[in-house]
């Protein structure tokens, strides 16, 4: 794998993506997650840590860049922009935990280009967080990640409009990602 | 919840595309416009405009604080990227206090040290110390809300430039006020009234920009 190649795909997924592809978008997140995985990995020293909370930090990373994604400039490459947020996220997230360290971001461009595809674990934070949503929040957030079920099929069955669950779902989305930032390490 | 749930959850999000540089553009204009109605309504040009428009130190004055504002906001739109780096458009920012400080080098120049003082202190510094800073308000706080969406790699940073670019801005509607147009009256009060907007910026996106 070539980043620049790896890039391209990136890029061009995030564009359909904008334009409101959702399946170059799952695409595009699908892609990257190793990725982050590999950052976390290299910066996180999991002999002490549980694999869940790299996973954690996965998550995390994954779900700003999400909330973020308005902020990458399309006619910029999207690799730098992947890994300034992961480093960001990292950051934060050792800093709170009491830990000082330094993450150049060169290093996070060098993990960037690898892949770890080790994790089918479950990570905790998330799960944890969902109890503090409102119920109608954590509701629709089980029904599609858990359950698998789609926008439509949530609303019909908790009787509201599409619409009303989409919003739902977005507040849901902004809420666990301020949850994560101001949770107890 | 495993990582592929997330991401079949955040795929179905697909609600809010919005990038940032848009909302940006959007507040900016909203800026513009409450300080120009804040302007019109409360304040107004100087009685003796038409005369003002002859004097190349007024003249000179406005395409200073038009300068700030233009490079600071320009600057503005780098700093809300999280992978926002020293860039051209950051750079540009020296342009206008490089004006300024040839401007006032000429003025140094061309008035006797007798005038310097009475130029410096003009005749309403106060009232400038108190404008600039009340016409950047409504551009700061738009400005603020659309870098809350964005995800800048110094929140300080990005704040501060907010602070600028408002700071110039509301310096480049009270320019057609102010009745002192000397470079020595300019870089002294106005400066100070930006410094007071810009450390407000600063504070406030150390505050409101992390994420």
């Amino acid at each position: 794998m070539t980043t620049s190649s790896q890039e391209k795909d990136w890029a061009a997924w995030m564009r359909a993506a904008m334009a409101g592809d959702a399946s170059a978008y799952r695409r595009f997140l699908a892609s990257v997650a190793p990725h982050v995985r590999a950052v976390v990995r290299s910066r996180y020293q999991s002999a002490v840590a549980p694999e869940y909370e790299v996973e954690d930090i996965v998550q995390d990373v994954l779900l700003t860049i999400h909330l973020k994604r308005g902020t990458w400039d399309s006619s910029r490459p999207i690799g730098p922009w992947v890994a300034a947020i992961a480093r960001n996220r990292l950051i934060d997230i050792l800093r709170r935990r009491g830990r000082h360290i330094s993450v150049p971001i060169d290093d996070v461009m060098d993990s960037l280009g690898r892949e770890d595809k080790t994790a089918e674990v479950s990570a905790r934070d998330i799960d944890a967080l969902l109890e503090q949503l409102k119920a109608k929040q954590r509701d629709i957030v089980r029904s599609i990640s858990l359950q698998g079920s789609t926008i439509r099929e949530t609303a019909d069955r908790l009787h509201m409009s599409d619409g009303a669950v989409r919003v739902a779902l977005h507040r849901a989305l902004k809420a666990l990602a301020y949850l994560c930032r101001t949770k107890e390490p | 919840m495993k990582t592929n749930d997330l991401i079949d959850l955040l795929a179905q999000d697909s609600a809010s595309t919005w990038c940032l540089r848009s909302v940006l553009a959007l507040a900016i204009s909203c800026g513009i416009i409450v300080a120009a109605v804040l302007f019109f309504a409360g304040i107004g040009f100087r009685p003796n405009i038409s005369e003002a428009l002859t004097s190349s130190r007024f003249l000179f004055k406005c395409v200073v604080a038009t300068t700030l504002a233009i490079t600071a906001t320009r600057a503005v739109f780098g700093l809300g990227r999280p992978d926002a780096s020293l860039d051209g458009r950051s750079l540009a920012l020296a342009l206008a206090p490089a004006l300024l400080a040839s401007a006032v080098t000429v003025e140094l120049l061309v008035v006797p040290a007798s005038q310097w003082m009475p130029r410096l202190i003009g005749h309403d510094a106060s009232k400038c110390l108190i404008l600039v800073p009340l016409l950047s308000i409504g551009p700061l706080s738009c400005l603020l809300a659309a870098l809350r969406r964005g995800a800048p790699s110094s929140p300080g940073l990005a704040g501060a430039v907010a602070g600028l670019s408002a700071g110039g801005i509301a310096a480049a509607f009270y320019t057609w006020n102010c009745a002192d147009d000397s470079p020595l009256f300019v870089i002294t009060w106005y400066s100070l009234a930006i410094l007071i907007v810009t450390s407000v910026g600063y504070l406030a996106g150390r505050k409101l920009l992390r994420w």
